[in-house]
């Protein structure tokens, strides 16, 4: 009797915190959309998403080119972290000894824990004079951001594959190894391949770090409102956008910033959704991932 | 008779446990050889000795001489990525890897540089139909083959393994986890296989050593007991302990 009672209490328990941490969700999903839509009602939501002039005081709210900064940033910086990543991960799940591994799993996961104002402060400091000297201009681009942001999110996909990697049962690459495949084509042919799903489960959340950055932009990319001709021009992001301009934001143009968050919030969406289709279609004609 | 593999005085080490003491056994060509033994004998170890796989744990050593037609497998000449490819071997656990049962069969012919699609094709069906698996897998040759029986399993990886020719294939319990239809038809199959392979099988099962083998070594604790031709050993044991052991009174 008392122990039915007592479960009855634990999974009800469990339901309600469940369900709050959903509400609260929820709850400022809606508090976002109810300040955001008037702007974007107001200026007209396909002028608000694919205006190119950003000027509050004049009235003018286009986010476009941030949009660009915000999906250039992410794709470059996916770009030079994805390689970098998946390789460091191979070592360290296949070829690095017990001891290296060691110490060098948890560097790497401490990597994650910096706050990102330090990697932001280092960048301000260290990596824009070296970009201004080698590139010419400010030193402050859509390089510089990205560079920073692949720093950033490189032990989340490092140690995400490396698990996922390491997650392969050790049954498939003794098969490949008795029928005399070498390391490198077992790990290219059979290992690789089973990770997959894991691998793309780093990238979504390296993704999802790298488009939600704030601090670190803000502080490297120059944050001039342009669609970049190169990627040594200055770029602002829509997360940049909504804390550089809070302070002093008032009327239609504080709900426009709502409004931006609302794009980033609907943009995230989007690619969480072909990220989780990919990962998904992978899954099911590998038949079994791992991670 | 000549001799397959020939191992003198052989002794193996995790760590500082010596799991093998003083191993020493002549195996025949294209002959079936089982190896007995209650758990923990060191059955598996011995027969990972012979295509090195034991080489990827961390702690392993040996001494003592393995010869492959006469060749010292252990010489550190030895290329390890050939020996494995002339020492085949097929896992307690049915391990087919991820992919289509075609890709499976192509696996092992691929990393050895076959490329050519109408090559491939026609090795990989002669393989499947060696291990008497083609009629089944003819119409889902593109269809994963974690899709397929666990006997069905097995057989594929008998016929990964004969696809890229080896001299010698070794059997790690390969019915332990079958259930007895599947087992009988691996054992027709090896029946089949003797002709071309020199095979050698680690069992639980005594009933399958007598059906399938012509020698048979008893393993305990880490040495062999005895050894000799399959009828001898189960008909007249000469050591007390292999006639304990196959009549059932331990292990």
């Amino acid at each position: 009797m008392t122990k039915s009672k007592n479960e009855f209490i634990i999974e009800k328990g469990l339901l309600i915190t469940a369900l709050s941490s959903i509400v609260i969700i929820a709850l400022i999903i809606i508090f976002i959309f109810i300040e955001g839509l008037p702007a974007m009602e107001s200026y007209g939501p396909i002028n608000f998403i694919f205006g190119l002039d950003w000027s509050p005081s004049d009235n003018q709210f286009g986010v476009f080119p941030m949009i660009i900064g915000s999906l250039g940033i992410t794709a470059l910086s996916l770009l030079m972290a994805v390689p970098l990543g998946l390789f460091c991960a191979m070592f360290l799940a296949e070829v690095a000894p017990n001891s290296m591994r060691k110490i060098l799993k948890p560097t790497i996961q401490t990597l994650a824990g910096i706050p990102s104002v330090v990697y932001g402060f280092f960048g301000l400091i260290i990596l824009v004079p070296i970009m201004r000297e080698q590139f010419g201009g400010t030193g402050f681009s859509m390089l510089t951001a990205s560079i920073i942001l692949t720093v950033m999110i490189l032990p989340i996909i490092i140690s995400v594959s490396e698990d996922a990697l390491r997650s392969v049962p050790h049954e498939y690459k003794e098969a490949s190894l008795a029928l005399g495949a070498t390391h490198w084509q077992t790990i290219k042919n059979v290992i690789f391949p089973a990770a997959i799903p894991g691998i793309i489960t780093s990238i979504i959340l390296g993704m999802g770090r790298a488009i939600g950055e704030t601090l670190a932009i803000i502080m490297v990319a120059g944050n001039v409102v342009q669609i970049p001709h190169s990627i040594f021009d200055p770029v602002r992001a829509l997360t940049s956008n909504i804390a550089i301009e809070m302070g002093y934001a008032t009327g239609i143009h504080y709900n426009a910033l709502f409004a931006t968050g609302i794009v980033l919030f609907l943009m995230i969406i989007i690619l969480l959704i072909f990220a989780n289709y990919l990962h998904y279609k992978k899954k099911v004609t590998i038949g079994g991932g791992y991670l | 008779m000549e001799y397959r593999i020939e191992v003198e005085n052989l002794n193996v080490y995790f760590d500082e446990l010596r799991v093998l003491k003083d191993v020493n056994i002549k195996i025949r060509k294209n002959i079936v050889t089982a190896l007995i033994g209650p758990s923990g004998c060191g059955k598996s170890t011995f027969i990972r000795i012979l295509n090195r796989m034991n080489d990827l744990i961390d702690t392993f050593r040996m001494d003592g001489g393995v010869l492959l037609d006469g060749e010292d497998i252990y010489d550190p000449k030895v290329d390890v990525v050939d020996l494995r490819k002339r020492v085949g071997m097929v896992f307690q656990k049915p391990n087919p890897f991820p992919k289509s049962v075609f890709d499976n069969v192509a696996y092992g012919l691929r990393v050895h540089g076959l490329t050519d699609k109408d090559a491939l094709g026609e090795r990989v069906e002669e393989s499947l139909k060696a291990a008497a698996l083609w009629d089944e897998v003819k119409d889902k040759l593109d269809k994963s083959a974690l899709g397929l029986s666990g006997g069905q399993q097995q057989r594929l990886c008998i016929a990964r393994t004969i696809a890229v020719e080896p001299e010698v294939i070794l059997m790690d319990e390969p019915c332990s986890a079958l259930d007895p239809i599947s087992t009988t038809k691996i054992e027709d199959l090896i029946h089949k296989l003797k002709k071309e392979y020199t095979i050698i099988i680690v069992t639980h099962n005594m009933q399958q050593a007598t059906r399938v083998s012509k020698y048979t070594a008893f393993f305990l604790h880490g040495e062999i007991i005895e050894s000799g031709t399959t009828d001898q050993i189960f008909v007249e044991p000469r050591d007390k302990r292999t006639e304990d052991y196959i009549t059932g009174r331990f292990g």
